[in-house]
């Protein structure tokens, strides 16, 4: 397993590790049996996500993407948030072992969830880009990338 | 934490002993020479390598030409399956199995499958033992091998095998075992058991990588494995790994003599490491036989519910710690180990395993380290799992 330093970073010293309990945007993907589970918390004001927070079970690489991916979004406009792509995680992170590539596909979909969840709770439906395009969590259909 | 290593993976690989090393080293300087050749520079080599024949052989209780040296656990595994396979081809094509075999034989049986082999892969336990009932109900007319690991690398189950390789040679029928984690750490008499065909790994008991071998009853026809010249008695050509042979049999000396006072001793500690986990950290379970004497003597492995194997292994590598897992992520695949799920395992669970593979080299200070890096990565790892909930106090 070659992990680059940046992932290694972002797992020995995840960003943003916890629980929200003002979330008004929660979104989980992934199961236990496949081995990754994330979980997003969003606190997002006038369309801002002015905190964020994650917790994850799951490998070294979902940690990181998880981390990452809550760095990226974190002050960011919910609009700009469902702009990200598991790429620019990859790239973030400087990259992912192929095996682990499926990790930043959940980190991208955690992010969405959550953000499709703030708009339900308000009562509105979800844009498009919040909707799940890739494995949307379903690791059984995964083939890891 | 401090700048302490403690090497806790001995069933993946060992240190090889400083024995085995200088035993290696005039092979690889002064007395290089080729063991076929005529001058006396090569018949050292070959005096060489016919002692750590002996050596071998005697350790393991089998006759020095009986013992075929091999590149590895795997090599050695491969042949025997494809050899019997091929001898015997004209008897039958059944093979019985488990599915808790090492890689080396699932995947050799899986490419006889291929070639029209039926081969029955027997279940196992809870705690991974193999059932000697149903072994015998699965051999059939037609069946011709039988091969079943003698210790599993993951959960350390030790098999019945001397029983096992009876009933096989009731109904006429050759056994084999994958002896890799079980050489040089039990004892083993090639006579008493009643085995055929036995493979071990000389990296397994602190000999270097790059040297094995193959035990093979001197009634047992073999074919040759790999073709070219006349080494190993025409089975196996390839000027032969002299260095490592010698080195290996001075590893497996060594082991052997000490086996009747560290065998007990690292057993104890594995057991004690693994009260001190299981009554101290919570939601932890033991894998693979509870019978301490019936389980490899440093084999410990643990589930630890709500945290997944890739990240405890990386952060007790932060802390200095070296062990492994059976969790997919260290596989490559989404499955995790087939070892795991054979003993009824559920894949969360199995996500979640640790193996701390102890030896001779670890002291009760190492595994009081070993518990307490797996205790705070446990908590730590726990704090950011959306599975773990605080118990209440």
């Amino acid at each position: 397993m070659d992990y680059s330093e940046k992932v290694m970073d972002h797992f020995a010293n995840p960003r943003n590790v916890g629980a929200l309990e003002n979330a008004n945007g929660v979104g989980e993907v992934g199961n236990a049996k496949c081995g990754d589970i994330m979980k997003i918390y969003l606190d997002i004001r006038d369309g801002v996500i002015v905190d964020v927070k994650f917790k994850t079970f799951g490998c070294g690489a979902a940690v990181a993407t998880s981390s990452m991916a809550t760095e990226m979004i974190k002050g960011k406009r919910v609009e700009e948030a469902l702009e990200l792509t598991n790429k620019a995680v990859v790239d973030a992170l400087d990259g992912l072992p192929p095996a682990k590539v499926h990790c930043s596909v959940l980190a991208e979909e955690a992010v969405k969830a959550a953000v499709a969840d703030y708009y339900i709770r308000r009562g509105e439906t979800p844009p498009e880009a919040a909707m799940p395009k890739g494995c949307g969590g379903h690791c059984a259909t995964c083939d890891g990338h | 934490m401090s700048t302490r290593y403690i090497y806790a993976d001995n069933a993946a690989t060992t240190r090889p002993d400083e024995e085995a090393v200088l035993a290696m080293l005039p092979y690889l300087r002064e007395g290089f020479g080729n063991p076929s050749s005529l001058y006396s520079l090569g018949r050292q080599a070959h005096e060489g390598l016919e002692e750590a024949r002996a050596q071998v052989a005697t350790c393991l209780g089998a006759q020095p030409n009986e013992i075929y040296f091999t590149a590895s656990g795997s090599e050695a595994d491969n042949w025997a399956l494809w050899g019997v396979a091929r001898q015997k081809a004209k008897k039958g094509h059944h093979i019985v199995s488990s599915k808790i075999e090492h890689h080396a034989i699932l995947h050799t049986l899986q490419r006889l499958e291929k070639e029209g082999w039926e081969v029955t892969y027997l279940d196992v336990d809870g705690e991974g033992f193999i059932d000697p009932a149903a072994f015998e109900a699965a051999l059939r007319p037609d069946t011709v091998l039988a091969t079943i690991m003698f210790a599993n690398n993951e959960v350390g189950t030790l098999q019945p095998i001397k029983q096992l390789a009876s009933i096989a040679h009731d109904h006429g029928i050759l056994f084999h075992t994958d002896a890799v984690q079980a050489v040089g750490h039990v004892p083993i008499n090639v006579a008493e058991l009643g085995v055929d065909l036995l493979s071990l790994s000389g990296h397994k008991f602190h000999a270097p990588k790059g040297i094995g071998a193959l035990y093979v009853r001197r009634s047992v026809l073999l074919p040759s494995f790999i073709n070219g010249g006349g080494q190993e008695r025409g089975k196996r050509a390839g000027t032969e790994n002299v260095a490592g042979a010698v080195a290996m049999a001075a590893a497996l000396k060594k082991a052997c003599a000490e086996m009747d006072t560290e065998m007990p001793r690292i057993a104890a500690l594995r057991d004690s490491l693994c009260q001190q986990i299981l009554t101290n950290i919570p939601r932890t379970r033991l894998n693979g036989p509870a019978d301490s004497s019936r389980r490899l003597p440093g084999n410990l492995n643990v589930s630890v519910d709500c945290v997944e194997g890739e990240s405890i292994v990386l952060l007790m590598d932060m802390k200095g710690v070296a062990v492994s897992t059976g969790s997919a992520c260290s596989t490559g695949s989404l499955d995790p180990s087939h070892v795991l799920l054979a003993l009824g395992l559920k894949a969360e669970t199995a996500h979640g395993s640790v193996r701390i593979s102890l030896d001779k080299e670890n002291t009760e200070e190492d595994a009081d380290y070993i518990f307490r890096a797996l205790e705070s990565t446990t908590q730590r790892l726990r704090a950011m799992s959306p599975l773990w909930e605080e118990p209440r106090s």
